[in-house]
């Protein structure tokens, strides 16, 4: 088996061993095309790995843990994260490493190379895999190189090519994948050449940016771009652009750098070298009998033809085609970092105020008509800041990802969520409400007296003080009786806050939160050390930003959830005005037609989802899901099926709901595990089980229905299995 | 969630499948695992197999009823541990004897023509096992659970 070939090895029957890539440079590198040595590390080269590792086995196992269809994409990402991880750690077979190891030291010694994916899915007529495989520029040094081939083979398991080998059907059992290795030309200009536009066939266009390729490949560098007309080989048109950085080969991979103003002021081509690029790809589509979609770069004067692939006619845009969201569900730091400014100093701050802003209105002096104005404005004010969640805030969660992929990838930890473990000394808003929980149910276990008063409801004479400091926790966070953060009295008769803390005040000690906050500073010392001297500052940055998008995960939810609450008081006023009857009349009719016209959500009419049947003839003994909170917890389970079974909640009871959301994790403290039928690592129910150090498992399917309160669960944390009864048969 | 339906059709499918067992007895506390070739009820209620009076597993049955069954779909790939299915079968077993044997019997050699010989010898005992839990496993350790309610099985002795 051919471990490695080089471009003379390669014929025209080696798609499957080669892929398409590596093919085409090949067959042009062998017509006498200038192309940059290179050789392939061969489709077999990867399945000897598998084989040898047992990883082809294990990554069926993680991606079989559930039916695909059903997995949320961040149960994908999560996969894609293990898998990538297991890519990262097992060591190269011997007899590979050292095939590998040789070959790279004969062609290219310390010269630079580029790394790319060449899997024989890739560019198939029907598919464009472009961007959803990794590519590694500027790697040096026998050791980088073989790690690097690692990474861009784990890459064929991204959570993006997996969602997309699924929108095409194509079998994910049978994926494989070859990686081109190919010296490094740094030109001074790059870019690509079609050389037939794909929407104007008489035409052809160049792009081209200073530097290289991979600014303009990526997106980051705006280039400069020209049409040519095929039929008279000359130039129809420039769209020129500001050039004020180009993408340039750092010590070790790639740095983005400012343009000086004289080079930026003229385009990076002349028209002579232009239209050599054009002839370029045109001679590329004599070769091969098809227009081509060529990258090229310019070095002293002589022009390198780097890839070519034949020119798609689908787009990103094109019919059912969702590979350009795929990419999209990745974010780079720079386009992180902006969100997080507009996040951090625009949109929270304007959320609080507007919560501010409905809590001082006084609903109860409203006439019928003010009312219904206000419960209008307010449903608009609420449809305004769920809008920015879902534009700006969901996405600014992939700033727990970026981190997570770039500390996975220089510490190689044994468990792919050791990361979350140096963002945990964030101030999360639920957990400083739990803390306020824990010290009135302190002075509650110190004072037996104030759990009289608390059952019988009048601490207000009893115990002023105690009363007061209530009163300030419902003023901040509510009376925890509503699914939103900040409500009272949405289920009137429960007293969630009464029972739960006379529940954590009779149990003798309060779990200590953040278990892992001792271990942040090691973790995070460990993290920038792994980054030389002169890249510190970039690990510094990235792991603030991370911070913040966790911190935000949990935030948003609860001043989100203040402004539902906004909403919520005043269709609550609404609803009782006119269930008390009183005046008939023109103000009262509009009062009736605004809260009949308007859409409140689920949040507002909470639906019960069904139990599980009653025949007793089928029953759940073990359920699987993602192994999200390490630890081993046995207990009743309490199934949360609507917001007032929170009131029940009691000291060791495992918590199994849909989905744990901010406004409901004051029980956690009291809970022994957590199970939840949403799935995903970084999922609020999974962070806020870690921060207590909980068993936890999330992604279980048809948790809260085949799991019924009461029944004795075993949650294993570890494996992800939630066993149910006690083992009798 | 499966129905019920649509659980005991996963059941059915399995066992269609399949054609040995491996069966568990004991003699005094000692487990005993052996190797049984197997025909089932389409209710899922009884399953049947055949063996010569003078086995161990035989004699095991007849000192205690309760037995299991394993069933698996395994075909010895590593690519079992995420394809395969196995099923236990929780119950009670005991020779048929009488005027329903001889559709039992049938029963079985039409599943399994090339034991005729073996299961219409006078040595030999057709067994009826009394289903009362089958406890399927699949995606490696998703653990379900149909438990029959249906007529006693023979008591242990």
């Amino acid at each position: 088996m051919n471990l490695v070939l080089s471009a003379p090895e390669i014929g025209a029957s080696d798609l499957s061993r080669v892929g398409g890539k590596a093919l085409s440079l090949a067959a042009l590198s062998q017509a006498g095309f200038r192309i940059p040595v290179f050789i392939c590390v061969t489709t077999g080269a990867y399945n000897a790995f598998l084989d040898a590792t047992g990883l082809r086995e294990r990554i069926l196992l993680e991606l079989h843990r559930k039916d695909f269809k059903q997995m949320r994409w961040e149960e994908i990402w999560d996969c894609a994260t293990r898998i990538r991880n297991l890519f990262l750690r097992k060591p190269l077979p011997h007899v590979l490493a050292n095939a590998l190891r040789n070959a790279v030291a004969e062609r290219f010694a310390n010269r630079p190379v580029a790394i790319r994916s060449s899997a024989p899915d890739e560019d198939a007529a029907r598919s464009s895999f472009a961007g959803l495989h990794a590519s590694y520029i500027n790697v040096r040094g026998t050791k980088a190189i073989l790690e690097n081939i690692r990474m861009v083979w784990a890459s064929l398991w991204s959570d993006a090519a997996l969602l997309y080998r699924q929108e095409l059907g194509l079998d994910v059992g049978r994926s494989t994948m070859a990686v081109v290795v190919q010296e490094l030309v740094v030109g001074e200009a790059s870019g690509i050449c079609f050389s037939q536009s794909p929407t104007e066939s008489s035409q052809a266009l160049v792009e081209s940016v200073y530097g290289l390729n991979q600014g303009l490949v990526d997106g980051d560098v705006e280039p400069d771009r020209w049409v040519i007309d095929r039929d008279f080989n000359r130039l129809l048109k420039h769209v020129p652009v500001q050039r004020n950085r180009q993408l340039a080969a750092a010590e070790d991979g790639l740095k983005m750098v400012s343009l000086p103003a004289e080079t930026g002021s003229r385009p990076p081509l002349t028209p002579e070298q232009i239209m050599a690029v054009y002839k370029l790809g045109f001679k590329a589509e004599r070769h091969f009998g098809a227009p081509q979609d060529v990258e090229w770069t310019l070095r002293d004067g002589e022009l390198y033809l780097l890839q070519s692939r034949p020119v798609t006619t689908r787009t990103p845009a094109s019919e059912g085609d969702q590979r350009a969201w795929y990419l999209s569900l990745h974010r780079s730091f720079d386009n992180l970092r902006e969100l997080r400014r507009k996040i951090e100093s625009e949109q929270i701050p304007a959320m609080i105020r507007a919560a501010e802003e409905l809590s001082k209105i006084d609903l109860v002096q409203l006439s019928d008509r003010e009312l219904a104005v206000e419960i209008r404005r307010r449903w608009e004010i609420n449809n305004t800041w769920v809008n920015v969640y879902w534009a700006d805030f969901i996405p600014f969660a992939h700033g727990i990802r970026l981190f997570g992929q770039v500390y996975n990838d220089r510490l190689k930890p044994d468990d792919p969520y050791e990361f979350v473990g140096l963002l945990t000394q964030t101030d999360m808003a639920s957990l400083e409400r739990n803390r306020l929980l824990e010290a009135l149910a302190d002075q509650v276990r110190l004072r037996p007296e104030l759990a009289d008063c608390l059952e019988a409801g009048d601490c207000g004479n009893k115990a002023p003080e105690f009363r007061r400091e209530i009163e300030s926790f419902i003023e901040r966070f509510g009376d925890l009786s509503c699914t939103v953060t900040g409500g009272t009295q949405c289920e009137g008769a429960t007293r969630p806050l009464v029972k739960i803390l006379l529940a954590m005040s009779s149990r003798p000690q309060a779990p200590s939160g953040s278990r892992n906050r001792m271990d942040a500073g090691r973790l995070s010392q460990r993290f920038l050390d792994s980054f030389p001297e002169s890249r510190r500052e970039e690990g510094l940055e990235l792991l603030d930003l991370a911070r913040a998008s966790y911190q935000l995960r949990d935030d948003d939810n609860i001043h989100l959830g203040r402004i539902e609450a906004g909403l919520a008081a005043a269709v609550a006023e609404g609803r009782r005005r006119l269930d008390t009857g009183g005046k008939a009349g023109e103000e009262r009719e509009e009062l009736k037609a605004a809260l009949e016209n308007l859409d409140f959500g689920d949040r507002m009419h909470p639906n019960r989802p069904p139990a599980r049947a009653e025949s007793g003839r089928i029953r759940p003994r073990q359920l699987t899901g993602q192994p999200a909170g390490p630890g081993l917890a046995m207990g009743r389970a309490r199934v949360v099926r609507s917001h007032a079974d929170l009131a029940d909640f009691a000291q060791g009871d495992i918590l199994v709901c849909d989905a744990v959301d901010p406004n409901m994790t004051f029980v956690v403290p009291l809970a022994a595990a957590v199970v939840e039928r949403r799935g995903g690592m970084l999922i609020h129910g999974a962070i806020i089980a870690r921060e207590y150090g909980l068993p936890c498992v999330t992604g279980v399917p048809d948790a809260t229905v085949l799991i019924q309160s009461g029944d004795p669960v075993t949650v294993d944390g570890y494996l992800g299995i939630v066993t149910i009864g006690s083992g009798e048969i | 969630m499966e129905s019920d339906e649509g659980f005991r059709q996963l059941l059915r499918e399995l066992l269609a499948g399949q054609k040995l067992a491996v069966l568990s007895t004991h003699h005094g506390g000692q487990p005993y695992a052996s190797l049984v070739a197997f025909a089932f009820s389409d209710d899922l209620a009884s399953l049947y197999f055949v063996t010569p009076r003078t086995t161990r597993k035989f004699s095991n049955l007849q000192n205690d009823c309760r037995m299991a069954l394993l069933i698996t779909s395994s075909t010895n790939k590593e690519t079992d541990f995420h394809e395969a299915m196995a099923v236990t079968v929780v119950g009670s077993a005991g020779e048929i004897q009488g005027p329903e044997k001889e559709a039992a019997l049938n029963h079985y050699i039409a599943r399994h023509p090339y034991l005729e010989d073996f299961a219409r010898s006078p040595t030999c005992a057709l067994v009826r096992v009394y289903a009362h839990t089958y406890i399927l496993v699949k995606n490696f350790q998703h653990v379900m659970e149909l438990h029959l309610d249906h007529e006693p099985g023979p008591l242990s002795s």
